[in-house]
């Protein structure tokens, strides 16, 4: 597979065999996919099919059996400063505050810490009233913000998000669906989000991507570019690819 | 505030217990609250009294220290790794359930009957607890806490600084508050050997010449310091991990 210099992430042959004490089990199989600069993918696929492994596998937190996974140009061996990760479970260290949950990233990369622009940031994702705080003491909804900040301060090229608001009500969802698609509106990094919920991968994929099966795999790539875009949920266009990307899932259900 | 009054109404009840049992039995057999408590305040007077308290906290304070430094390092070594824990695993389980105290000869005819004898029996007992609470704590670390500090560019030390490290504390911290109860019962064992100076020698001299208030003495001031040494390790997992207090 040829590495063009604007794509920003891209694999080729990618298959996962986890070793169980039952045996070998295959969880992915050729994957193949690409990210150009800037671009966001959604990966959708019924629960089991693989999708979180496949993004821990281009976060470079699991190696793939088979295949290679490339960052730019370069192949993919372990986690790289350009990538943050936001998990579905937010990920977040209850023995630390918000402050330091979100500098966390900074201190160990050794950088300097911009205060304006942390500030900015919990200004913009409504949290900055809650640095002194532990994560336990917050909501769902706030606890995700500030893995969304702990990740966004690091001013990564792609970011990933692992079934990001599955944990949270649909109000909530909307709202920090949106605080995604701004942000990635006025810093335009590569973004990269699996999930199950076919409005939220149209709401912010570019390209959606449908998995199934298991082994995992890819069987369908659906091109979105409306995704992001403000108030996107409201137009027929969404409801229309919405649709299409159901209907391919129940096509291979 | 609560805790205070909950120590008060505590300590109330066990007087009122305790002085109905020396009712009950006699006070050749056990001398009622007011009598040993006045006794203690004579006794806190000698410098003697002071010296056999001194012995039984630098006992107590060393064989903790060596514990935590060696017992806590070593779980949360194997509990972050399962190749180490596989090999550790059958040593472990075999010498767990075995009550160290029957080594207690042996270690005297090593180390000798003196401090170091009973410094490293108690810091025996005190290992295992430590070591396989703090061992099953890192073990519980998930994936996502792991996957979460690595993906911040994390390496496998800042894994135990940030993320294994602090989440076993309030489980170490644990295991110390019930590791006191068992290594001030074995304190005791351990100086009614070998010694002059100690609560337990206290204690097992007062038995000998029949001073029923001064054993009753040295069992309020080994309670005491049991309560004293839970208290410490309360306040500092209240210190240390605020968090879980939550």
């Amino acid at each position: 597979m040829a590495h063009s210099c604007n794509k920003l992430v891209s694999c080729s042959g990618v298959a996962k065999t986890y070793l169980t004490e039952s045996g070998p089990v295959l969880a992915l199989k050729d994957v193949s996919l690409s990210l150009h600069n800037g671009d966001t993918l959604a990966i959708v696929g019924p629960s089991g099919c693989g999708k979180s492994t496949l993004l821990f596998i281009l976060a470079g937190l699991e190696k793939p059996t088979e295949g290679r996974v490339y960052f730019s140009d370069t192949p993919v061996e372990k986690p790289r400063r350009e990538v943050a990760l936001v998990l579905q479970d937010y990920g977040l260290f209850p023995w630390k505050t918000v402050q330091a949950n979100i500098q966390l990233g900074i201190k160990i990369r050794k950088e300097t810490t911009n205060q304006a622009m942390i500030s900015a940031l919990l200004e913009e994702l409504g949290i900055s009233e809650k640095t002194e705080l532990y994560p336990q003491q917050l909501s769902g909804g706030q606890r995700q913000r500030v893995a969304l900040a702990r990740a966004l301060v690091l001013n990564p090229s792609l970011l990933l998000l692992d079934e990001p608001f599955a944990s949270v009500d649909t109000l909530t969802r909307e709202r920090l669906q949106d605080l995604v698609a701004v942000a990635w509106r006025s810093r335009r990094f590569g973004m990269i989000i699996v999930t199950h919920d076919i409005q939220e991968a149209v709401g912010l994929g570019r390209n959606v991507l449908i998995m199934a099966g298991c082994p995992g795999t890819v069987v369908s790539h659906i091109k979105n570019p409306s995704a992001c875009v403000k108030d996107y949920r409201e137009t027929e266009e969404f409801y229309l690819v919405c649709e299409r990307v159901r209907r391919e899932l129940e096509y291979v259900a | 505030m609560k805790s205070r009054q909950g120590y008060l109404w505590g300590t109330l009840a066990l007087l009122l217990i305790w002085q109905t049992a020396s009712w009950c039995l006699g006070d050749l057999v056990l001398a009622d609250p007011a009598t040993v408590l006045g006794r203690l305040f004579v006794e806190a007077q000698q410098a003697k009294f002071w010296m056999h308290v001194g012995s039984s906290w630098l006992r107590i304070a060393a064989a903790l220290a060596i514990s935590f430094v060696t017992a806590v390092p070593t779980g949360l070594l194997l509990g972050s790794s399962r190749r180490l824990d596989r090999y550790a695993r059958p040593v472990i389980h075999l010498t767990y359930p075995v009550p160290k105290i029957v080594f207690l000869p042996i270690i005297f005819l090593i180390f000798g009957l003196g401090d170091i004898g009973k410094i490293v029996m108690l810091s025996i007992i005190l290992f295992f607890q430590l070591l396989i609470t703090t061992r099953d704590a890192a073990r519980s670390v998930t994936r996502s806490a792991r996957y979460s500090l690595y993906s911040l560019g994390g390496s496998r030390l800042d894994l135990f600084r940030h993320v294994i490290w602090p989440s076993c504390l309030p489980a170490v911290f644990t295991a110390l508050r019930i590791a006191t109860g068992t290594v001030v019962a074995v304190l005791f064992f351990v100086e009614s050997v070998g010694t002059r100076y100690g609560m337990g020698f206290y204690i097992i001299d007062a038995w000998g010449r029949a001073d029923i208030r001064g054993m009753c003495v040295g069992m309020v001031v080994m309670a005491l310091m049991g309560v004293v040494l839970y208290e410490i390790f309360d306040v500092l997992e209240k210190t240390f991990c605020r968090w879980s207090q939550l």
